[in-house]
């Protein structure tokens, strides 16, 4: 895996628990993950929080056979680029779904889950996943 | 822009090379290119390196000081360069600058990785270094998953398909099987590549470029000055160089590395070219879906049409654009900082005639480097 300090992750919570992003209050644009400048506006733009609804669907995906390490143990696994329905798209990875069900155009929610650990006595890193929008939702809104 | 002269080039074998060291590699390359050149260690005002991880790799930062001192080139100055895999295409830039702008004469550039000190997952960990880390890297995510991505958008948006992806491979294979530096001479077919294991769906193992070890070296001169040394040098006669998105999911199109065709039109623009104009280029396939996306943006096919150019031998040798005749980073291996001046050297031999049996009819090439999966892209012309 990435080197990911206690810190390093801590400063990316809101994102990784929540789902939440940035929006620019000039030009409208939704950033997630979340920047601290809007790229359009730069200076002159102004960022808020947004909460995101977590629902969008699959923009492409892959099937992780070679997994990096730390994630020996969940492959093969799927991952997606999920186009969000404000606009965003992000890197993650779908679950309780057979690779040979994802389609392109699929819709998808985000649920809460464990994305990897470091080593048996190590930090648990938990973040968002996606499953079908169909699915049984762990979180149970 | 002022033509830049290319005097003198230099390669080490690509491959693992277990008994080499990473500043032998360097040293190799680099006597080979003041050699070709005819000039004398003296002569050179400066130089650049172009290295993607020796920190990881290696365990060795201050890799531009360890050059000059195992080149002996003490006390010019020397400059490390690293954008990912396209650290050697942005060192090539910084020489042509630095001859530009008028503050050095000559300048050696070389590129150097040692990639096989390291586990394979070890290397693969680094490699992926060259992605968003937070964002990409850490969600699970693996450099030939982001290709993979792109690949399978691909032929979603454009009827793209598996065979064509596995005939730049096959391409790739056939030129390096007459190039001595190349990491394989081994002919491929479709069906091995179609039956090799999958790595990330839809690429499998033979659309993946190899880990290698090897360097690369260039001697570059004013025009004024490559008069004392020769009379027919390569010149370089554009230079492009663009940034985009580090991370797939936030650039404008999955399918179209705009920083690909920002770096291209650039090159084009300084060179007063045309993309019809070029005659063979070297272009980054990491991937084999990286050559159709490269071509596609670099305007030397329709976009949407780079798969079906492949298969109708529109990229291969004696085609109407021979592209990676070398081998290209699948075949003739990518030793990732080594990566953009080996392109170098493969378009500068071809202007020359002196590619051998791999040899196509052209007075004027393209090389084209991209680091991570398009977040730099670096492009070069050059002519005789």
């Amino acid at each position: 895996m990435s080197m990911m300090s206690v810190p390093r992750f801590w400063r990316n919570t809101k994102a990784r628990y929540r789902m939440i992003g940035r929006r620019c209050r000039r030009c409208g644009q939704v950033y997630f993950p979340p920047r601290n400048l809007c790229r359009r506006c730069r200076r002159r733009g102004e960022l808020e929080e947004v909460q995101l609804s977590g629902r969008g669907e699959v923009y492409s995906f892959t099937v992780i056979r070679t997994p990096p390490v730390g994630f020996e143990r969940s492959a093969p696994y799927v991952m997606a680029l999920v186009k969000l329905e404000e606009g965003a798209m992000v890197t993650a990875q779908l679950a309780d779904v057979e690779p040979e069900e994802v389609r392109i155009g699929m819709k998808v929610r985000s649920v809460f889950r464990k994305i990897q650990e470091d080593g048996e006595a190590g930090l648990i890193y938990y973040g968002f996943k996606f499953v079908p929008e169909d699915e049984y939702d762990v979180q149970g809104e | 822009m002022k033509r830049v002269a290319v005097i003198g080039v230099g390669l080490t074998k690509f491959g693992e090379l277990w008994d080499a060291s990473f500043s032998q590699l360097f040293v190799e390359a680099g006597t080979q290119a003041i050699e070709d050149a005819g000039i004398d260690g003296s002569d050179v005002d400066a130089l650049y390196v172009g290295n993607m991880s020796g920190g990881r790799f290696i365990d060795q930062e201050h890799i531009s000081c360890l050059i000059a001192d195992y080149a002996g080139l003490t006390p010019i100055p020397a400059t490390r360069v690293e954008a990912a895999c396209a650290s050697g295409g942005l060192a090539i830039r910084q020489g042509v600058m630095a001859i530009l702008s008028g503050m050095h004469e000559v300048v050696v550039v070389g590129g150097v990785e040692k990639m096989t000190d390291l586990s394979t997952e070890r290397t693969t960990q680094t490699l992926a270094t060259a992605s968003d880390s937070e964002w990409e890297a850490f969600m699970g995510m693996t450099f030939p998953g982001l290709y993979a991505m792109m690949a399978r958008r691909h032929m979603h948006e454009y009827g793209t398909t598996r065979e064509q992806l596995a005939m730049v491979a096959v391409k790739n294979h056939e030129n390096a099987m007459h190039n001595p530096y190349a990491q394989f001479h081994v002919r491929i077919s479709v069906e091995q590549v179609l039956r090799s294991p999958l790595v990330a769906d839809p690429l499998r193992l033979l659309d993946c470029s190899p880990i290698t070890d090897g360097a690369a070296c260039v001697v570059l001169a004013s025009e004024e000055r490559a008069r004392e040394f020769t009379d027919s040098p390569v010149y370089i006669t554009g230079s492009g160089q663009a940034s985009s998105s580090i991370a797939l999911h936030s650039r404008e199109s999955v399918t179209f590395v705009d920083a690909t065709y920002n770096a291209g039109r650039e090159a084009y623009a300084r060179a007063k070219r045309s993309p019809g104009e070029i005659q063979v280029a070297e272009v980054h396939d990491a991937f084999t879906i990286g050559e159709i996306l490269a071509i596609e943006a670099l305007g030397l096919v329709e976009r949407g049409s780079g798969g079906r150019a492949t298969e109708e031998g529109e990229t291969a040798i004696g085609g109407r654009i021979p592209v990676n005749t070398s081998g290209g980073l699948k075949a003739k291996g990518h030793p990732v900082g080594a990566t953009g001046v080996a392109q170098v050297v493969e378009v500068v031999l071809q202007l020359r005639g002196e590619a051998g049996g791999r040899q196509v009819d052209a007075d004027i090439g393209l090389t084209h480097n991209v680091g991570g999966s398009g977040g730099t892209a670096v492009v070069h012309i050059l002519e005789r």
